[in-house]
């Protein structure tokens, strides 16, 4: 079974990589581009039977760092 | 007084460290992140700069969960006294030894001079042979090294003068320019600087040389 884990940068913590994306599509001629936020996807490859919270607490312990980062996890993806 | 020094795959400021140590006075074993234990009676553990691990999922992360580090934080536990440099405060802060988190720096951009440091506090060992409100010159050499606090941990950190130093001109966007930052129990210090290169006259400086004979100075009177 698979999960998919996202792993994005909280709101309010400024996202520099995110901000660099929307200045160049601005210069691509993509109008319109308000907000551009950067993370990432990390898919798991699990035994059957692996449960979600046991997926939670890869993330609280390695996956994200929830002093500057939340994350979600879909579990059978 | 005894130094410990660990060693990750991706660590390139580890003998740096260990001569900066070597040339205050200190005995210094190098510690595999593979061992479980450090060596009998050390005083104070390093944590060296580098790309442990590459970076790879945030820098400092896989580096913080090896096995070395276990031992780390039951020394810290203790009270025992350790020093995080570049990606070794990276570390610390992945421990959640210490508080706050490093980002990407501001501009993005990987940064290497040598930059303009106030000393904020004489108040550790680390930072005992400077007058607080003293100008140091230290080289920077990093690409994640944005610390970020919000505003009730900045307060705290101002509030329990656990701000050992800060950026004058602020290169990376930190929060509170801040460089560099003590525990609670003012016994570890983590800053994205680098005293242990410019520790020697031919560094071509020598105003960090005052971390390594203020850790000497005070492990060695205890």
């Amino acid at each position: 079974m698979k999960a998919r884990v996202h792993v994005m940068l909280k709101t309010g913590v400024l996202d520099p990589q995110g901000e660099a994306v929307r200045h160049a599509l601005g210069g691509l001629g993509f109008e319109g581009v308000e907000g551009v936020r950067q993370g990432k996807v990390i898919e798991l490859d699990l035994a059957d039977g692996t449960t979600e919270e046991t997926v939670t607490e890869m993330c609280e312990k390695l996956l994200a760092n929830t002093v500057i980062e939340s994350y979600s996890i879909e579990m059978g993806a | 007084m005894k130094a410990a020094v660990l060693v990750f795959p991706g660590s390139n400021c580890d003998r740096d460290l260990q001569v900066a140590f070597e040339k205050a006075g200190a005995e210094v074993t190098m510690v595999w992140h593979k061992d479980h234990e450090l060596p009998e009676g050390v005083d104070i553990v390093g944590v060296p700069g580098g790309f442990s691990y590459g970076d790879y999922l945030r820098c400092g992360a896989i580096a913080a969960n090896s096995p070395i580090c276990t031992s780390l934080k039951a020394h810290v536990d203790r009270g025992g006294y350790a020093i995080g440099i570049c990606n070794g405060f990276q570390v610390l802060t992945e421990t959640r030894i210490l508080p706050g988190a490093l980002l990407r720096n501001a501009n993005l951009k990987y940064i290497c001079k040598t930059v303009p440091l106030t000393v904020q506090t004489s108040e550790s060992i680390f930072t005992r042979q400077y007058n607080a409100g003293t100008t140091v010159h230290i080289p920077i050499a990093h690409h994640d090294g944005n610390y970020q606090a919000d505003d009730e941990l900045l307060a705290e950190l101002r509030g329990e003068d656990r701000v050992a130093f800060t950026y004058d001109d602020n290169p990376n966007g930190s929060a509170g320019a801040i460089a560099g930052v003590l525990s609670a129990n003012r016994r570890v210090l983590g800053m994205m600087p680098h005293p242990e290169r410019a520790a020697d006259a031919g560094h071509g400086g020598t105003d960090g040389a005052g971390v390594f004979q203020g850790i000497l100075d005070a492990l060695v009177e205890a």
